[in-house]
């Protein structure tokens, strides 16, 4: 049946990326292609990029849910079964998370112990303004077309979100029913694809 | 004291809307989390920071961060999974069952609709955030300086907060041993 060294070496290349990934699920892309896809034989380009569209068309983070993917993909594409998919699948996002809950967990304790301490405060005081400019920086990012190439292989994901002047419109409405009416981000993001679904 | 259950459901909730990258969760967290009083408003820029001073899915580091802040480990671990549960359910659905849904016109539709939209959903919370925490042009100057870099140089996040984190640290220190020796 399907071998358990596969599904040690899932685990092991996905702890890895998990360790290794800086700047959240899109960094996340290009380091698990070079693992999957150059080092190790476990899928091809097209299987590889037809997984990242996928990420980015399901609800879910983009790492977790490329992670999922690939997992469950390796171990049925060496010819087990879709049950011992879902373990290839459970493997490798468990796999993925645990490097950030160890360094998470230290960090958030050190915060909850520090918070009240002069010299934590101080160097929070010059983070959360940079938080602002990071989270600008992600919406003008998503704003333009972007070409995530990723170095590996010749593989180039690009990601368009503002297709027509319709999207900008759409665009406007949601800044505007968010900040001046002050509606939940669930209900604008369910009115976005109803209205995407009747437009297009 | 939060129930577990509940964290790993309202996680759950936030996790399908999730689309995109960890940055999309922000406004989510702010809505289901803030409004219930399980954070702070004041806390939410603290987590974004922290969170992603780490390696790993964004996401998954502020689930983290948000569930231990509430219920400890034990919080962390049901809003870890909570919030991973919708992807792993809905892609191995789509592994299993729809081949080609990449390419289905209707799947396609709804997603040229949500894009733009989450971009301002985005957008919203650095607004707040600026109006609320912004109050020297000290702040400011760091707040545009880390868009200049992130945005138009594309260096990685990570290596601008761990230099803010040293010249932060530095900067304090010297302060506090001035105020000590005067």
């Amino acid at each position: 049946m399907s071998d358990p060294i596969l599904f040690l070496q899932l685990f092991w290349v996905f702890f890895l990326i998990g360790l290794f990934t800086f700047g959240g699920g899109y960094a996340m892309l290009s380091l698990i292609q070079a693992q999957v896809v150059v080092s190790h034989p476990w899928l091809t380009e097209s299987a590889f990029t037809d997984i990242v569209a996928i990420s980015q068309m399901t609800p879910g983070p983009v790492g977790i849910n490329c992670a999922t993917y690939v997992g469950y993909e390796v171990i049925h594409q060496a010819g087990a079964s879709h049950l011992v998919g879902i373990m290839g699948s459970l493997t490798a996002t468990l796999a993925v998370m645990l490097p950030s809950f160890l360094i998470v967990l230290t960090i958030v304790r050190f915060y909850t112990k520090f918070k009240d301490n002069k010299i934590f405060e101080g160097v929070m005081s010059w983070l959360r303004p940079a938080v602002v400019g990071l989270i600008g920086a992600a919406a003008l990012i998503l704003m333009f077309k972007v070409d995530w190439n990723l170095q590996a292989v010749d593989i180039s994901i690009v990601r368009d979100n503002f297709s027509d002047w319709i999207s900008w419109i759409l665009f406007a409405a949601a800044v505007i029913a968010s900040l001046f009416f002050k509606i939940g981000p669930i209900p604008i993001l369910i009115a976005g694809g109803i209205l995407g679904l009747l437009i297009y | 004291m939060v129930p577990l259950w509940n964290i790993f459901l309202v996680f759950a909730k936030i996790g399908s809307f999730t689309i995109g990258g960890g940055y999309a969760m922000i406004p989510l967290i702010r809505d289901e989390l803030v409004k219930r009083g399980w954070l702070s408003e004041e806390e939410l820029p603290d987590i974004v920071a922290l969170a992603q001073s780490a390696p790993g899915v964004l996401a998954v580091n502020m689930s983290i961060f948000a569930g231990y802040k509430m219920r400890g480990l034990k919080g962390s671990i049901a809003a870890t999974l909570g919030s991973a549960l919708p992807s792993f359910l809905i892609i191995l659905l789509i592994a299993m069952l729809f081949t080609g849904y990449q390419d289905n016109p209707v799947v396609i539709r709804i997603f040229k609709g949500i894009r733009p939209v989450v971009v301002s959903l985005i957008a919203v919370p650095m607004i707040n955030m600026a109006r609320k925490g912004n109050k020297t042009w000290w702040a400011w100057m760091i707040s545009f300086l880390v868009l200049f870099l992130v945005a138009f140089m594309n260096i990685s996040p990570i290596y601008i907060l761990l230099v803010l984190i040293v010249m932060a640290l530095s900067f304090t220190l010297i302060k506090e041993r001035r105020s000590r020796n005067v």
